[in-house]
């Protein structure tokens, strides 16, 4: 690809010629305030946010939607252009609830954190709001479209990346809304990526509403537990529980995920986990394996009646009928490090190579 | 990638992530085929749809070599410069002509030639595979057909092409390369190799078994043989996903002795003689391998509930009891191990896994990863083309069992649900567990949509919900298989794939009724 010579408030560079005027300015990490932009998505031009003075052009210029072209000059700040940008701000905050004392998106919200850089505690603008209820019933998604500013992040991400298309906007002018064909319950893969690119708290996770906000949770780095992308993400943890997934953008998944990576967590601390040793009690001869109360069969164990109990039938079994009577198998749920120990145990322990994982199944 | 070639893949469902990076290819000009029994989501997205019948993939991949030759389109320096083995081949190859593969596959002769034209016109295309591949009796002819097309264009050993199985589960690749198979060591190393063994049996200061062991669907009748007395499972759920249920868990009463160590009172556990409460992934460190053979940590967020602990935990636990000491403070110092026993991860520590996952081989510090095979030639010599014939059923269909059977995974359920199904907010969308039916097939039957039907297969019968949908063809059902409930397992029945013993899932003989 052809490089173009561009210069940015008098920094000269040169940039891919399939570059935004936005790309090459991030690339030298010079700021320009966004909503609608998405690194993954199209150039919408819709927040306006972005705009630019370049020389030769009459009036300010969305810098995400204008191509890079060769000697192109490029102011990114200017008294008029925060002026613009202030009243921006200042107009999508004029139709959005002073709702930050408990929007799930307090302290992880753009709209936010631009009313704080412009200084917003006033609003000049005064007159009609848009009221919705959230009256959605899906299990995932809260969708409290007053809070929308219609960046359309949502709409795009859905319809260009994961291909669904579920929602898109309705109606027009002060009407306009994102919505799902004839405003239905969403139904659709549940994926959770308009989740996680709404730039405000329009969008947000049913499962941790009022758990804990992001600010507040301790976050750790790990990979999905379900399939074979093995992607990475971000358990949110508060007071011993994982209260929320996110993927960072940087992940080699780009911060995508689906729905059992973003929403299928709270297994985790479901009642059902097994937490104590368990030693049958009912001979296998007479049990009915579970269509009555599997719990009867079983008597709660300390972890060494447990060990004594295995190593006292595998060493008798191993002694009568040799290592090659005992199996091993698996698991790909479980870590390098666990299935390295399970397989040097069978053979260095049991001595036997019988054992095996789920790779057929 | 120019051409997305998915076959045997429901990769929307199964895996969504890889789907979006699809559509975003898509969207930039990839042409997407798709070959599969089922119209599944991404033939949205599809530029050719080969709607095969299951089981017919060898003749459908054939047809395609068959047109890639006869028009010319194969690579001609690759095919000299790295195979060996084609003219053979192609001799075979002879009697695929679109026309014969469209009487046995269904599929429009003319798509197989718009199929043939797209993938070996283009020297960046990639074929994507997964179990719709590997679980049929013929499933390694059925990988050898695709690596012929592979090796007939040349698509491998370069950026965006190559043959790409997607893993199932999220340490399918790392079980694999540590060793949980029953005829290698850590890292592909051979147990009949006695140089190999010689390495483990100084490395673990223990002599070893030179004796292959059994693998996981040979399990049942080894029991039932009176080979086999004791099985320990370490977080799998065989009793679900083992084909022909009823014969598995007959077979494993016989046991003396059944440890199950799992985070819920899975089916299987039932059985169990004794329990060890685990911990999840959450609760633990260490580190998985992705699809890509990519390695990435694993970080520990909460402790694991009451008395619950780690795999990795017990197993020192269990191993010391039985006077072998295993004195690792931290998953860190198994993984040190680990990678002093296997030369690709030799370069590979928690350090420099903390700035990111790392794809195998990484020999040494200093090297950054691969991210794709064979860019540096192939190390075993040239490459072989492998013939593989299509064969008829040798059971012909019956009137009996009129139909043919595939199951899978669907979107919101992963595997045999002992996580999926402890997630309410899932499960609450899930409904009923269904059988996919053609409508045509459905107005034979007198079916409508939502009604209460029985399959049976010559081991067992199940009941479900039916889901009227053109997604499956004429002839074909499907049912997915996440639920315990009515597992379709009891269905399937043991045919294998003779080399690797995988079951025959894709393709399973059953009858249905109304209920």
């Amino acid at each position: 690809m052809s490089l173009i010579r561009i210069k940015i408030n008098g920094i000269e560079t040169e940039v891919p010629s399939d570059f935004t005027v936005l790309d090459a300015a991030r690339q030298l990490k010079i700021p320009i305030p966004t909503l609608c932009n998405h690194p993954l998505l199209s150039p919408y031009g819709g927040c306006r946010l972005c705009v630019v003075e370049i020389k030769g052009i009459a009036r300010p210029i969305t810098a995400c939607t204008t191509p890079v072209s060769d000697g192109m000059e490029v102011i990114t700040s200017t008294p008029i252009l925060e002026q613009l940008r202030k009243t921006i701000v200042e107009l999508l905050l004029s139709d959005h609830p002073q709702d930050c004392l408990l929007c799930e998106a307090s302290g992880d919200c753009t709209l936010q954190e631009l009313a704080y850089f412009y200084g917003i505690r006033e609003n000049r603008f005064d007159g009609k709001r848009r009221m919705y209820e959230d009256n959605d019933k899906n299990p995932f998604i809260s969708r409290d479209m007053q809070k929308c500013i219609l960046c359309g992040r949502c709409v795009r991400i859905c319809d260009e990346i994961q291909g669904v298309h579920a929602i898109d906007y309705t109606k027009r002018g002060f009407d306009t809304k994102v919505s799902t064909a004839y405003d239905m319950d969403l139904d659709c893969e549940f994926c959770g990526q308009c989740v996680s690119v709404c730039p405000t708290g329009a969008l947000t996770g049913k499962q941790w509403s009022s758990k804990g906000r992001t600010k507040d949770t301790k976050t750790v780095d790990t990979v999905c537990p379900y399939c074979g992308v093995g992607c990475q993400i971000t358990l949110h943890v508060k007071d011993e529980d994982v209260i929320r997934v996110t993927s960072s953008p940087k992940s080699h998944n780009q911060g995508l995920l689906c729905i059992k990576g973003r929403f299928g967590y709270t297994f985790i601390r479901s009642p059902e986990r097994l937490k104590i040793p368990l030693i049958r009690v009912v001979d296998k001869k007479n049990d009915d394996f579970g269509n009555g109360n599997i719990k009867i069969s079983f008597k709660e164990a300390s972890w060494q009646e447990a060990i004594d109990y295995i190593i006292s039938n595998l060493k008798a079994i191993k002694d009568k009928h040799g290592p090659d009577a005992i199996c091993g198998l698996s698991s790909a749920r479980c870590t390098n490090e666990e299935n390295y120990l399970f397989q040097k145990f069978m053979r260095a322990v049991v001595g036997t190579n019988n054992v095996d994982h789920c790779a057929r199944l | 990638m120019e051409v997305i070639f998915i076959i045997g893949s429901n990769t929307k469902e199964t895996h969504p992530v890889v789907a979006n990076r699809m559509i975003m290819a898509h969207r930039k000009g990839a042409k997407i085929i798709v070959a599969d029994p089922r119209k599944v989501y991404m033939v949205r997205f599809a530029d050719v749809f080969l709607n095969l019948k299951p089981g017919t993939d060898i003749a459908l991949l054939n047809a395609i070599a068959h047109v890639i030759i006869k028009e010319g389109l194969h690579n001609k320096e690759f095919i000299t410069a790295y195979t060996e083995g084609f003219d053979e081949w192609v001799r075979t190859i002879e009697q695929y002509t679109p026309r014969y593969a469209q009487d046995i596959t269904g599929v429009d002769k003319e798509l197989i030639i718009k199929a043939a034209r797209i993938y070996g016109g283009s020297r960046r295309a990639g074929i994507f595979y997964t179990m719709g591949i590997t679980q049929h009796s013929t499933g390694t002819d059925n990988v050898c057909s695709i690596a012929n097309l592979v090796l007939l264009t040349g698509n491998i050993g370069r950026y965006a092409t190559g043959i790409n199985p997607l893993r199932g589960q999220n340490n399918v690749q790392g079980a694999s390369d540590c060793g949980c198979l029953p005829d290698m060591y850590p890292g592909y190393q051979r147990v009949v190799d006695s140089k190999a063994r010689k390495r483990f049996e100084s490395r673990w200061s223990v002599r070893l078994s030179d004796r292959v062991g059994i693998k996981s669907t040979e399990i049942p009748n080894a029991i039932f043989d009176g080979k086999v007395k004791a099985l320990y499972i370490m977080g799998e759920n065989p009793a679900l996903s083992e084909p022909n249920q009823d014969h598995f868990l007959s077979a494993i009463k016989h046991l003396d002795l059944l440890i199950v160590q799992d985070i819920f009172m899975t089916e299987t556990a039932r059985f169990a003689d004794v329990i060890l409460p685990s911990a999840c992934f959450a609760e633990k460190d260490g580190t998985f391998t992705n699809t890509e053979r990519r390695i990435q940590r694993v970080r520990k967020a909460i402790d694991p509930p009451f008395h619950a602990k780690t795999d990795l935990d017990i197993i020192i636990s269990l191993s010391e009891a039985m006077g072998y000491p295993m004195p690792y403070k931290t998953a860190r110092d198994v993984f040190e191990e680990y990678k002093s026993v296997w030369q690709a991860i030799a370069g590979i520590d928690y350090e420099k896994l903390n700035l990111g996952g790392i794809q195998w081989p990484c020999p040494d510090y200093n090297h950054a990863g691969t991210q794709y095979l064979y860019k540096d030639g192939f190390p075993k010599g040239r490459l072989r083309f492998t013939i593989t014939e299509y064969e008829r059923p040798s059971k012909p269909s019956s009137i009996d069992y009129p139909y043919i059977l595939t199951t899978g995974r669907d979107l919101f359920n992963y595997h045999y649900g002992s996580m999926t199904s402890k997630v309410n907010e899932i499960k609450s969308i899930t409904g009923n567990p269904y059988v996919e039916i053609n409508p045509h097939d459905a107005i034979e039957i007198g079916l409508s949509d939502g009604d209460m039907v029985k399959i049976s297969s010559a081991n067992a019968t199940v009941i479900l919900q039916a889901k009227i949908t053109e997604r499956v063809s004429k002839g074909v059902l499907f049912i997915p298989i996440h639920y315990s409930t009515s597992p379709v397992n009891k269905l399937t029945a043991d045919g294998f794939d003779n080399k690797t013993k995988t079951p025959q899932f894709k393709a399973c003989r059953v009858k249905i009724e109304r209920l």
